[in-house]
């Protein structure tokens, strides 16, 4: 039973990370359907600044703390410089614009490794993350990493600032509004260009705190980006455009069942199973868990 | 008829596609350079069934990994069934001890006749579950790309797991023979090519008369508005799922032959990555034109090739760039330049292939405003 | 022409997220009408002919010539004889007009005619082509098309695609004065073998052209009748006054 329940923790804490990422994601692709192949290059930046300031500060602790703020700003800039440089040309063409971004990737990809090195480099985690904490004692003890604990803290703090952002700040009513209707903000006189930009840097620099919380937990590589994406896209299509409800309950829900199924057969079967299970979901429910219901054609 | 119509009529097309094939390919190029150009076939038949989906229907087919692999797989286990004999196990079971019986799956791949028809048959018929269950409940546009990704990412992992009947991260290796010819034989070699390019033209030429039916102009059709052709009292899932169909068997044809020409399948051939450079080819030549999308294969497989050998970094960066050129700044890819360029030259407007949607670019031609609101364009 | 089956609507309901848009509508077109349906914005006009159209879920019943259409997939109420057009006009931009047409009388094709190439136009799109006048630009693609000649196009391929009753939404909306009454004309001559239902805000053409009206608010029927017993309709008048003198077109959400 605890063995379960350690699953399910470790599952929750594969959640909070999958939720990091996702919620950047679900902005940008909320807000402009545009799906962001190089999201998960925003997190290996993240995670690469994390590496940087570790190495020039030396205490971990610190270099942590003052990551989280600058791996924002850094993945964010990168976020913002792709959507004006690319993206926002491509509007209207989504496909496009996807294959666009992995080509980007790419290129992002081989810039860290003619950096940083193809091998994958480490962080220390701060003193303070290295323990456990045991949940359940006894003789068949449930321990719990504080770096897991804080991955969860991190991931529940940036859902609630970005609810609040959306709910109660002006630039929140206008990314509403413009996903949305899109022409109706517009002729409302919002402007939608600035929106878009606002609203990228924001989501790409989710994905760069996403990346700090990833250091702690794995090295640092190239390609960390890609590995994780297409899971948090998955946790995107199932959680439903524009509804950060449908995001946060997926990506726990994806990540406990993929650590349960992991434990009662393989890593490799537990995707296929997840996978399986996603495409039955959307046979029940094609447009995700929650969705904005227009009256538009598509 | 004026020479440039002469050269782009089908046939003639056909015709000198051949003789570059058949003759001048394997009269010019080394034994090397012609296995090489075999593998760029390879993928060139794929890029024919994704122009299909992609070019024509709108699918951004980023898994047909899925049914390379499917394809490929299924041509390798036979070959190395045949390398091992009658009654024993393949080399690699061997070496992760395994000793009893074949597993069951592995049973029917003893009979040739088997085989080869399930290097097609099988990923058609993945397909046709895929897309019944994904088209059926309207899945589409992005959605449909990252999960028809994430299923050839989830094959390549499942292969990886089950590394004493696949192979794992090895794959299926040491290929020897092909349907008891040796594969170390440099004339077989060449047979092999042969069978390839031979496989290409056939399913090109396929390819192009679903284009140009009826069919083609109802593909055409759903792409652009899929609704309306719903309000005209078909089922553009069916639709769809035809295209999807043919491009999966394409591809799994494709694998099968990678399989002789190089000797070797695995999750590495099939997973993300590769998935997803099936389709550069086809962006960069036009991803709504044959030709296009075949050259266009052939020229970024080259390129890797050549570039990768010498500038491995330089390689990744190139196709990045390729990604973001082609699909950014021409989404009718290489073919729609040549288009633009004959059609300025001629005079004649019936000079223009007779197609539906022959520039077909995915990306909206310019329309009325009424039409369509261009959304969030601030310029 | 055999008998033309009518249409019967009873207790239409449409519902959005809590928000009623049609609310209860009861509605007979009798074969051979051409009915207006007019109202202002928000009345669910465009609503209700997605309702009928299977575009949206409603609760109710749609009966078409007998046959309940409610619940049945989009391709199939098509199928049954039913087309419509959309505020914005549909059309396959990258096809030629010969191309559209064609598709449009195509539903009914087997495999076979399907996998082979179109040798000759069908007899029908020459006629329509004729209809619609469009026949001097057969070969050109849709997409070039002028606003107007977009929606004659949509017409037409109702035509080809024989239906029994043509939902048709703002036909006449961004047509010249010209147009309009060539498009009434067309309707005219279409509705003797059809039937035909028009939502419409141009209340100039609806005097010219109906010979039924259906007026439209908070998604229920407000009033029938001619055009005269509705204009003296003092309920009409004061849901026309009360929103707007001259009721602008309904915007659509973006595609």
């Amino acid at each position: 039973m605890t063995v379960i329940l350690g699953q399910s923790f470790t599952g929750i804490s594969i959640g909070a990370v999958l939720l990091l990422i996702a919620l950047g994601l679900s902005l940008t692709f909320g807000q402009m359907g545009v799906i962001n192949m190089a999201h998960g290059e925003f997190i290996m930046a993240g995670a690469y600044t994390t590496y940087v300031l570790q190495k020039a500060l030396g205490d971990a602790g610190l270099s942590l703390l003052l990551a989280l703020p600058v791996a924002f700003a850094v993945a964010g800039t990168l976020g913002a410089l792709l959507e004006w440089l690319l993206i926002r040309r491509l509007y209207l063409r989504p496909l496009d614009t996807l294959l666009v971004t992995w080509g980007v990737s790419l290129m992002l990809q081989q810039l860290a490794r003619d950096v940083f090195g193809a091998p994958n480099v480490q962080t220390r985690a701060p003193e303070l993350l290295t323990g456990n904490v045991t949940l359940i004692g006894g003789d068949d003890p449930l321990t719990v990493a504080n770096s897991r604990l804080f991955i969860l803290g991190l991931a529940l703090a940036a859902v609630a600032a970005l609810a609040l952002v959306l709910a109660l700040t002006p630039l929140g009513r206008r990314i509403r509004a413009v996903v949305q209707n899109r022409d109706l903000a517009e002729v409302s006189g919002i402007s939608t260009a600035r929106v878009d930009r606002t609203a990228f840097f924001v989501g790409s620099g989710l994905a760069g705190v996403a990346g700090v919380a990833l250091t702690l937990v794995g090295p640092i590589g190239p390609t960390m980006g890609t590995n994780i994406i297409i899971d948090a896209f998955l946790v995107v299509v199932v959680g439903g455009l524009g509804r950060l409800k449908g995001t946060v309950i997926t990506a726990f829900v994806l990540g406990v069942l993929q650590a349960v199924l992991e434990y009662s057969t393989t890593v490799s079967v537990a995707k296929v199973l997840v996978l399986v299970g996603i495409v039955a979901f959307l046979q029940w429910r094609p447009q995700g868990l929650y969705t904005l219901r227009t009256r538009s054609l598509v | 008829m004026t020479i440039p119509k002469l050269l782009t009529h089908p046939a003639a097309g056909f015709g000198s596609a051949a003789l570059l094939l058949f003759a001048a390919a394997p009269l010019l190029l080394t034994d090397f350079r012609l296995g090489l150009l075999a593998k760029y076939l390879c993928i060139a038949i794929v890029a024919v069934g994704i122009c299909l989906a992609w070019g024509r229907g709108g699918l951004l087919t980023l898994g047909q990994g899925l049914f390379f692999g499917l394809g490929g797989y299924a041509m390798a286990m036979h070959l190395k069934l045949a390398d091992a004999g009658p009654g024993e196990l393949p080399d690699f079971m061997v070496l992760y001890g395994a000793t009893g019986e074949l597993p069951w799956w592995w049973r029917p791949f003893e009979s040739p006749l088997f085989a080869l028809a399930a290097t097609v048959l099988l990923p058609m018929a993945v397909a046709a579950v895929i897309g019944t269950l994904v088209f059926r409940r309207r899945v589409k546009g992005a959605y449909f790309a990252i999960l028809s990704q994430a299923l050839a990412a989830a094959f390549a992992l499942w292969l990886i797991g089950r590394q004493a009947t696949t192979g794992g991260t090895n794959g299926l290796t040491d290929i020897q023979g092909f349907f008891g010819y040796d594969l170390n034989d440099p004339v077989n070699q060449r047979t092999v090519y042969f069978v390839i390019a031979a496989a290409l033209l056939a399913v090109a030429a396929g390819v192009r008369q679903l284009i140009h039916s009826r069919y083609g102009e109802l593909l055409v059709a759903v792409r652009d508005s899929e609704e309306r052709v719903r309000f005209l009292g078909y089922d553009p899932a069916r639709v769809k799922l035809v295209a999807y169909v043919v491009a999966a068997g394409a591809a799994g044809l494709a694998g099968a032959l990678f399989v002789p020409a190089v000797g070797i399948i695995s999750p590495a051939l099939i997973g993300i990555v590769p998935s997803i450079e099936f389709v550069i080819g086809a962006a960069v030549g036009g991803r709504a034109s044959l030709v296009g999308a075949i050259l266009g294969a052939i020229a970024v497989m080259w390129a890797k090739t050549t570039l990768s050998e010498e500038f491995p970094g330089a390689w990744t960066y190139f196709q990045g760039l390729l990604f973001v050129v082609a699909l950014a700044f021409l989404p009718g890819g290489l073919a729609s330049l040549v288009r633009k360029a004959r059609e300025r030259r001629s005079a004649a407007p019936d000079d223009a292939e007779d197609v539906p949607g022959a520039g077909a670019d995915a990306a909206p031609a310019p329309v009325p405003a009424s039409a369509k609101k261009p959304e969030g364009v601030t310029a | 022409m055999t008998e033309l089956p009518g249409l019967r609507i009873r207790g239409l309901r449409v519902a959005f997220d809590g928000f009623t848009a049609v609310d209860g509508v009861d509605l007979d077109v009798q074969p051979g009408d051409l009915r207006f349906l007019i109202g202002p914005n928000g009345a669910g006009k465009t609503t209700l002919v997605d309702a009928v159209t299977g575009l949206v879920r409603a609760t109710g019943s749609v009966e078409f010539g007998g046959r309940q259409l409610l619940g049945r997939p989009v391709h199939h109420i098509a199928r049954a004889g039913i087309g419509r057009t959309f505020q914005t006009a549909t059309v396959f931009e990258e096809l030629t007009v010969l191309q559209n047409l064609d598709i449009a009388a195509g539903a009914g094709r087997g495999a076979g005619t399907l996998l082979r190439r179109r040798r000759s136009v069908p007899e029908p799109v020459t006629r329509a082509l004729d209809t619609i006048g469009l026949a001097e630009l057969a070969e050109r693609p849709a997409g070039v098309l002028a606003h107007g000649q977009k929606q004659w196009l949509e017409i037409g391929m109702l035509l080809v695609q024989d239906v029994r009753l043509l939902l048709l939404d703002e036909p006449v909306a961004g047509m010249s004065q010209d147009e309009r009454d060539a498009t009434g004309a067309l309707l005219r001559q279409i509705a003797e073998e059809r039937t035909v239902v028009v939502i419409e805000h141009d209340m100039a053409f609806m005097r010219s052209f109906a010979r039924s009206v259906s007026v439209l608010h908070a998604g229920r029927v407000l009033s029938e009748g001619t055009v005269a017993d509705v204009q003296a309709d003092p309920r009409v008048q004061e849901v026309y006054l009360g929103h707007a003198a001259a009721p602008a077109p309904e915007p659509r959400e973006a595609p």
